[in-house]
C-alpha cells in the first residue's frame, strides 16, 4: 500500500478503514489462488475450443442421454444465483435489520454467477454459431424461450439491484480518492448523498426489492418447467416449478454462508459477519433442509404410489439401482448433514455452517444430476432403455472452469467493491437502532406506547 | 388434403431389416464408427426393434419396425425454441437442418426416441460417398435429424403427376422402407383417402398405435400379430 493511500485511509471512519482496505491491499495468497483459478478457467476454455472444433461427440453424451453435465451445471448455477437477490430482497422487504452486513456479498454472488449459469446451455448447443436463431425464429411455446426471457429479465434486474444500493459506497470511494479516481467518478454517476438523492435512492431500492422477487421465482420455476413440460417419467410433474425454486433458494443460502465464512477469514470481517448472522442464516438453512425433505418426499412418494412402469424404472434406478450412490449422497448432503448441524446452536457457528453449506451445495448439484441423468437413460419406451453416461474430460474440464471462473470473478470483484455496504452499516447505527425500538413499541398496546415515549 | 400415414403388419415382418438399410441409403444417413455406435450414437431413422417374448423354451422374437410416428400432436414441435421442427399441411413432421441450434430438447420430448443427433460431422465410406442421394440434403455436425417419410419422393411424385397433368395416385409415392419390404408388411398412403389401402387397414381390429395413451396421435399404425 502506498504512503498516500495509507494516510487517506487513516483519516476515514472505522467502517471505511476495514471495508475499503481490501480494495487497496492485496495479499500474496490472493495472487496464488487467483493464478490457479485462472489456469483452470483457461484449461476449460481450451476444452470448449476442442468441443467447438470437433463437435459434441467429445462429450460423453449419447442417445438417449441427450443432456448431461452442462444442463446439470446450468440448473445448479442459476440456482446459486437465487442466493443474493432473492434473500436480500426478502430481508429488505421484511425489514430484517440483521441483513445490513450480508446483502452486498449475497447480491454479488447473484450477478456474477448468473453468467456462468446462462452460458451452460450455449456450451451445450450443437450449433452455437446459430445462437441468434433464438431471436430470429423465436417460438414462444418452447420452455427454453421462457427461460431466455426470464433469465434475461432476472439478469438485468439483479444487476440494477446490485448497482443502485452500491452508489453511496462508490461515491465514498470516489471522494476518498484511494483508488482509480476516473473509474469511480464514472461509476458513482454524480451521486452526492444529498438528502434528496438519498430519499430517491431508498425509494428506488424499495421498488426494486419488490420487483426482483417475482422475477427470481419465475426464473427457477421456468427451469423446472423445461423438464416438467416433457412427457418423460419423473420429469412430467407439477411439483417441479416450486421444487426447483425451493432448491434454488436452498443452495443459494448455502453459497452465501460459504462465501461469508471465507470472506470473514480472508478480510478479517469478524465484526461484520458476526456469530448472530451465522446463527440466523443457519436457522434459515435448517428450515430449507426440512422443506427440501418435504418436497422430495412428496415427489418420490407420488411417483412410487402411482407405480406406473415407466416412472418405476427411473425411480428404482435412483433408489437402489445404478444411481443409488448419487441419490443417497444427495440425501446425506441436503438433509442429514445440514439437519444435524443446524438444529443445534452449538454448531450454528461459522465452522458448522461452512460444513453444512458445502454439504448442501454438493447435495444440490447431485439433486440436479439425479433429475437429469436417471430419467434420460430410462426413457418411457422400455425397449430403448440401454442408456449409459460417463462424462468426458471435456465436460469435466468445462465444469471445473465454471466453478473456478466464478470464484475468480468474485475475488476480483472484492478488489473493486466493498463487500459489506458501508452506508447501510452507517445508516443502521444512526437511524435503525431508534427505528426498531419505536417499531417494537408500536406492536404493543397504546398504554405501553405512551410509557415508552415518556421513557425517552 | 392428404394425411400421410403408415400401417405395419407385424405378422408379416420377418425382421430382415431391409427397411433399415434402404432408409440409410435413400436418406444419406452417415456411417458411425463401431465404438461410437457402441456409445449409442448410431443413426437409424427406421429401426427394427426386437423383443424376446415368452419364457424359455417357448420363446419367440417379435420385431417392430419403428420409423418416426409423424404424430398429429407431436410433442417435439412445441418445445423447439427456433421452430426448426414442424408439421406440414399433410401431416409430415420435418426438421429444418439449417436452422436447428442443436439443443436436443425435441429429442428429449419425443417418447419414441426417433430424433437423432449428429455428434460429429457426417462420414461415409468411399463407396457410399459415390452414390449419395442428390435429392436429400446431408446434415452437418451438431443438428438433429429424423425420418421424413421420404418427403423428397412426394415432391418428385407430385411434379411428375403435374407434368403428366393427372392426380397423384397411391402408387406414385411411398417411402423407401415401404418400397423394399419383401413381405409387404409396410403399407403407406393417405389415411383420409378411402381408396388407399392404409385407410381401410387402419380400421382393422388388430390395430394398435405406440403409446397412444400419451395423446400424441401417431400416424403409424401397427397390426398386432394374430394369436
Amino acid at each position: 500500500m502506498r504512503q498516500g493511500v495509507r494516510e487517506k485511509l487513516a483519516r476515514m471512519s472505522t467502517d471505511e478503514q476495514v471495508l475499503l482496505r481490501p480494495l487497496v491491499e492485496t495479499s500474496r495468497s490472493f495472487y496464488i489462488v487467483a493464478t490457479l483459478l485462472a489456469a483452470t478457467t483457461l484449461w476449460g476454455v481450451f476444452a470448449y475450443y476442442s468441443q467447438v472444433r470437433y463437435g459434441l461427440g467429445l462429450t460423453g453424451l449419447n442417445r438417449p442421454e441427450y443432456w448431461g453435465i452442462y444442463i446439470i451445471c446450468f440448473v445448479f448455477f442459476i440456482g446459486i444465483s437465487h442466493a443474493g437477490t432473492l434473500i436480500s430482497a426478502i430481508l429488505r422487504v421484511s425489514k430484517a435489520e440483521w441483513r445490513r452486513s450480508i446483502t452486498r456479498s449475497a447480491e454479488l454472488i447473484t450477478v456474477l454467477v448468473i453468467y456462468w449459469g446462462a452460458v451452460q446451455p450455449i456450451i451445450d448447443m450443437g450449433r452455437p454459431d446459430r445462437l441468434l436463431n433464438v431471436f430470429l425464429h423465436a417460438q414462444l411455446s418452447s420452455p427454453l424461450m421462457w427461460d431466455i426471457i426470464s433469465i434475461g429479465l432476472y439478469f438485468a434486474s439483479c444487476t440494477i439491484y446490485l448497482y443502485v444500493p452500491m452508489l453511496p459506497d462508490l461515491a465514498i470511494i470516489r471522494d476518498s480518492g484511494i483508488k482509480a479516481p476516473r473509474l469511480y467518478r464514472f461509476l458513482a454517476a454524480g451521486y452526492r448523498d444529498t438528502p434528496g438523492q438519498r430519499a430517491k435512492l431508498e425509494r428506488v431500492i424499495g421498488v426494486l426489492s419488490i420487483i426482483v422477487i417475482p422475477i427470481a421465482v419465475s426464473v427457477h420455476t421456468v427451469i423446472g418447467w423445461i423438464f416438467a413440460m416433457t412427457l418423460r417419467p419423473m420429469w412430467h410433474s407439477t411439483i417441479f416449478g416450486p421444487y426447483f425454486v425451493m432448491g434454488a433458494i436452498y443452495s443459494g443460502i448455502a453459497a452465501i454462508l460459504v462465501a461469508m465464512v471465507v470472506l470473514r477469514r480472508a478480510f478479517g470481517l469478524q465484526q461484520y459477519f458476526k456469530l448472530i448472522h451465522f446463527d440466523y442464516l443457519g436457522r434459515l438453512l435448517l428450515l430449507f433442509s426440512l422443506l427440501w425433505f418435504y418436497f422430495t418426499f412428496a415427489e418420490y412418494l407420488t411417483a412410487f404410489y402411482g407405480g406406473e412402469p415407466g416412472e418405476m424404472r427411473a425411480f428404482w434406478a435412483k433408489l437402489t439401482g445404478p444411481f443409488a450412490v448419487p441419490f443417497w449422497t444427495m440425501v446425506l448432503g441436503c438433509f442429514v448433514i445440514p439437519l444435524a448441524l443446524m438444529s443445534r446452536r452449538s454448531t450454528r457457528t461459522p465452522r458448522g455452517t461452512f460444513i453444512a453449506g458445502i454439504a448442501v451445495m454438493i447435495g444440490m448439484w447431485l439433486e440436479r444430476f439425479n433429475i437429469v441423468v436417471p430419467t434420460s437413460v430410462n426413457p418411457r419406451w422400455e425397449i430403448e432403455s440401454i442408456g449409459r453416461y460417463v462424462p468426458s474430460w471435456v465436460e469435466l474440464s468445462i465444469m471445473a472452469a465454471t466453478f473456478s471462473g466464478f470464484i475468480l470473478l468474485y475475488m476480483i470483484a472484492t478488489k473493486f467493491i466493498p463487500i459489506v455496504s458501508i452506508w447501510e452499516m452507517k445508516e443502521g447505527r444512526e437511524q435503525s437502532v431508534r427505528e426498531v425500538a419505536d417499531r417494537v413499541a408500536e406492536y404493543l398496546p397504546e398504554s405501553a406506547l405512551a410509557a415508552a415515549a415518556e421513557d425517552r | 388434403m392428404a394425411r400421410w400415414g403408415m400401417v405395419i403388419d407385424l405378422d408379416r415382418c420377418t425382421g430382415c431389416a431391409a427397411c433399415e438399410v434402404a432408409c440409410k441409403s435413400e436418406n444419406n444417413i452417415a456411417t458411425v464408427p463401431p465404438e461410437q455406435a457402441e456409445m449409442g450414437r448410431a443413426i437409424s431413422w427406421m429401426r427394427v426393434m426386437a423383443e424376446l417374448e415368452g419364457d424359455f423354451p417357448d420363446t419367440a422374437m417379435q420385431f417392430y419396425p419403428r420409423p418416426c410416428m409423424h404424430c398429429d400432436n407431436p410433442p417435439c414441435i412445441r418445445v423447439c425454441p427456433v421452430q426448426a421442427t414442424y408439421i406440414d399441411d399433410e401431416g409430415i413432421v420435418g426438421q429444418i437442418y439449417a436452422r436447428c441450434i442443436g439443443c436436443r430438447y425435441c429429442a428429449n420430448a419425443c417418447p419414441y426416441m426417433v430424433k437423432y443427433f449428429n455428434w460429429y460431422g457426417p462420414e461415409w465410406s468411399q463407396s457410399e460417398r459415390q452414390h449419395l442421394n442428390p435429392d436429400v440434403s446431408v446434415r452437418p455436425s451438431g443438428v438433429i435429424e429424423k425420418c421424413t417419410f421420404c418427403h423428397h419422393r412426394l415432391q418428385k411424385a407430385r411434379e411428375d403427376a403435374r407434368a403428366d397433368e393427372r392426380e397423384l395416385r397411391e402408387e406414385d409415392y411411398e417411402p423407401a422402407c415401404a418400397e423394399v419390404c419383401p413381405t409387404g408388411a409396410i403399407v403407406f398412403g393417405d389415411l383420409d383417402n378411402p381408396s388407399h389401402r392404409v385407410a381401410s387397414l387402419k380400421e382393422d381390429p388388430r390395430v394398435i398405435r405406440l403409446m397412444e395413451d400419451l395423446g400424441t396421435q401417431p400416424k403409424v399404425y401397427y397390426l398386432r400379430p394374430r394369436e
